[in-house]
């Protein structure tokens, strides 16, 4: 009789809500600039990549870096869903959802943007009919798609006890939700069978996607690392993007699960020892990415080859030197400090900190792909002037600033139909506790 | 002349499978290859001497211009000529920085204003060494970072060794120009800039014409001339015979008025390759600026003063 009235209890705090007055401003505000994004894109295909400030020398602009952004950050998927999955970490059962589905929108959006980089998109066929197994463009078309379908997979099959819940509350939801979930979930009766079978296939895809992940973000800076440029030229990269990708994943989740506790009230599920333990595995993950960026940066500039010594100075002291000391302290080492007292790990500092991680992140992987670029091997000359430096165009902007609002978008709708916390595998896990005591 | 007709086979069948919007496009004018070419008859006689010595008279009308390069398939451009490795060699020490190379190619290829595919660079490699003038084209690379890259084969390497784009398959993704460690390769923004003549021709891989919104462009050591004979627009534009093409497999080379044997020219000359380190193997030689026809100031009259040195 208890347990029954507090499943109820569960069920009824972790039901999908309907948006409320600031959740409608939300949603109108990212659709707002999602619209924006629509007309600039519309300009480009009508007059050419020539409406971006993108030029010979800089041929990679915030397209490719946003790019970079969304890939890293749709690793954190298989961070918490799978590693602490395998890991038998109990605690991060109420992160998993949130995790996955940051894992599909970026993943989404990462593959979105990469089209709008193109100057053919017309011609995305050509990948396969003419594609050709050498280029890393094709590795990274190959391993985006399949962790696209495993993280589709890990989102969904988990979901399943949870819209059989759903089903069975059929007054509570408008009828367009109904329709969703019985055509998502209407077959699954939760039987030890199918439970069995949907426990394997779990397992299965939590180890599939490990290796799929590091190979999404392995290939991304391969895109780099296969050229001669220096700043890219580095067998550091690898391991150097895969580490901040973790950070950055970390940190977006960190901000999801504040807003989510502050918004739908969720205090009693995501709770302060939530941000303590994400707070701990922030700070490792910051030190490993610290770590490399001291592998990936002070190797280099205790030779100061020619290639590179330029290269450099620009980013230690020149043009870019404000954007990378912001990105290093703001990204990296204040939220160390922040992390490792006590007192920074409650929670309304830890959103605090998560921000500065996404934000640093962001302007991170601009200076990844940037400056390279304005540093070629032999001398800038014979070109237009705007030929010689690189600012992002309104265009460029609206673009960008439309494929992040998108992929919030399709947070906040998902949000809005599924429950956010699985409400299956709280209740089970409350009742083993019960049970336990 | 029916360049448009001969869809290849593979195109074709892949046309069918896109579906029906494909086909009738591809069976539409101008490309139906089943349509007769309408002629209309201007009514003035042109008097012709036939095969058998007979005067003939025809309609002016039917007098069409005999293209002067056999039309190829896209197959036979990606190969391209048995038995021939092109090569260039580049006299630094003829060089004035006039740009005629540069002009020529850019009117040849009608680059898009503001681009070029040859650069003419004013280089100083350290303080204290001398400054010279740099012609740089694209190296045609044996071991070529950009056709490594490239995801569609749309740049390719050639058994003569040119490195060619195929612009009608070109994605965009500008791979290749992150890739390429000369930066000789240059983009097509917006809409290029064309003849209404050369805006109608038939695309080829080796003449790299008419050029493609959205797809990258670059030197093409001008194949469709070689295929004739004759050099490459940069060669016989300038004055000072700074670029000599040959072919390795002759051990010669040629600026039109002299003609040299490349390996002597090359042991003499102590030529040299931009980038060895790199392992990219250029095709484009360098002989350094000794002995120099011009000194390196006078080169700077030509050179726009907002451009400096590295």
């Amino acid at each position: 009789m208890n347990t029954s009235s507090n499943d109820k209890q569960i069920t009824d705090d972790l039901m999908p809500q309907k948006f409320s007055k600031s959740g409608m401003i939300w949603v109108g505000i990212l659709s707002t600039i999602c619209v924006i994004g629509a007309y600039a894109y519309y300009r480009q295909l009508r007059y050419g990549l020539g409406v971006t400030s993108m030029r010979d020398y800089v041929s990679w602009g915030i397209y490719i870096s946003n790019f970079v952004f969304f890939v890293a950050i749709s690793l954190v998927g298989s961070l918490i869903t799978a590693i602490f999955r395998l890991a038998n970490v109990a605690w991060s059962t109420p992160l998993t959802r949130i995790a996955e589905i940051i894992a599909v929108s970026a993943i989404t959006f990462a593959s979105l943007i990469i089209i709008v980089d193109m100057g053919r998109p017309e011609r995305l066929y050509n990948l396969f009919a003419h594609g050709r197994l050498q280029s890393p463009i094709a590795w990274d078309v190959i391993v985006i798609t399949t962790y696209l379908f495993i993280s589709l997979f890990l989102l969904y099959v988990p979901l399943l006890p949870d819209l059989k819940i759903m089903n069975q509350q059929k007054n509570k939801n408008s009828a367009w939700q109904n329709k969703i979930y019985i055509f998502l979930g209407s077959f699954w009766k939760g039987n030890s069978e199918q439970v069995k079978i949907s426990d394997k296939i779990i397992n299965i895809l939590c180890i599939m996607i490990i290796p799929v992940a590091f190979c999404i973000h392995t290939v991304t800076s391969w895109l780099f690392a296969t050229t001669y440029r220096p700043g890219w030229d580095s067998t550091n990269f690898g391991a150097y993007f895969i580490s901040g990708a973790f950070l950055v994943g970390a940190g977006g989740v960190i901000v999801a699960m504040y807003v989510f506790r502050k918004h739908y009230h969720l205090e009693k599920y995501i709770t302060e020892l939530h941000f303590e333990k994400m707070g701990r595995i922030a700070v490792m993950l910051s030190l490993i990415y610290l770590y490399f960026n001291i592998n990936e940066y002070l190797v280099p500039a205790f030779k100061m080859k020619k290639s590179e010594a330029a290269h450099l100075a620009e980013l230690f002291t020149g043009e870019f030197s404000i954007m990378f000391w912001f990105a290093i302290m703001v990204g990296m080492i204040i939220p160390i400090f922040i992390m490792l007292f006590k007192k920074g790990r409650k929670p309304l500092p830890m959103f605090i900190t998560g921000i500065m991680i996404v934000v640093g992140a962001w302007f991170k992987r601009y200076l990844i792909v940037t400056p390279t670029l304005l540093h070629p091997f032999l001398p800038m000359q014979n070109v237009p002037d705007n030929y010689k430096h690189y600012f992002p165009s309104w265009e460029e902007w609206a673009i960008t600033m439309g494929s992040l609002a998108g992929a919030l978008l399709i947070v906040t709708f998902f949000v809005r139909i599924f429950p956010i916390i699985p409400i299956h595998e709280t209740i089970t896990e409350q009742n083993e506790k019960d049970h336990s005591k | 002349m029916n360049n448009n007709n001969n869809i290849p086979r593979r195109d074709f069948l892949l046309g069918g499978l896109l579906g029906t919007a494909a086909l009738v496009e591809g069976c539409s004018e101008p490309k139906n290859p089943f349509a007769q070419d309408e002629v209309v008859l201007t009514g003035e006689k042109v008097k012709l001497l036939s095969v058998d010595g007979q005067i003939i008279e025809i309609d002016r009308a039917f007098l069409k211009p005999v293209p002067d390069v056999p039309h190829l398939s896209n197959a036979e451009e990606r190969q391209g000529v048995a038995g021939k490795k092109f090569i260039m060699v580049i006299d630094l020490a003829r060089c004035k920085n006039l740009k005629k190379c540069q002009s020529a190619c850019n009117h040849m290829h009608q680059v898009h204003p503001g681009q070029n595919w040859i650069k003419v660079l004013g280089m100083e490699d350290a303080d204290h060494t001398a400054p010279y003038w740099q012609p740089t084209t694209c190296m045609h690379c044996d071991e070529p970072p950009c056709v490594k890259v490239c995801p569609v084969d749309a740049t390719f390497k050639r058994q003569d060794g040119i490195v060619l784009i195929d612009s009608d398959r070109c994605i965009g993704c500008r791979f290749c120009m992150a890739a390429c460690p000369y930066s000789t390769r240059v983009f097509n923004w917006e809409e290029p800039v064309l003849t209404q003549e050369v805006a109608e021709q038939p695309y080829s891989c080796e003449t790299s014409m008419p050029q493609k919104k959205g797809t990258v462009g670059k030197c093409d050591f001008c194949p469709d001339m070689t295929r004739k004979g004759e050099l490459p627009h940069c060669v016989s534009a300038c004055p000072n015979g700074v670029f000599m093409f040959g072919d390795l497999n002759e051990d010669s080379v040629t600026n039109g008025a002299e003609t040299f044997r490349f390996s002597d020219l090359i042991k003499d000359r102590a030529g040299y390759r931009l980038m060895e380190d790199l392992g990219t193997k250029p095709s484009v030689y360098y002989l350094p600026p000794v002995n120099r026809n011009f000194p390196y100031e006078a080169g700077l009259e030509n050179e726009n003063s907002e451009e400096t040195k590295k």
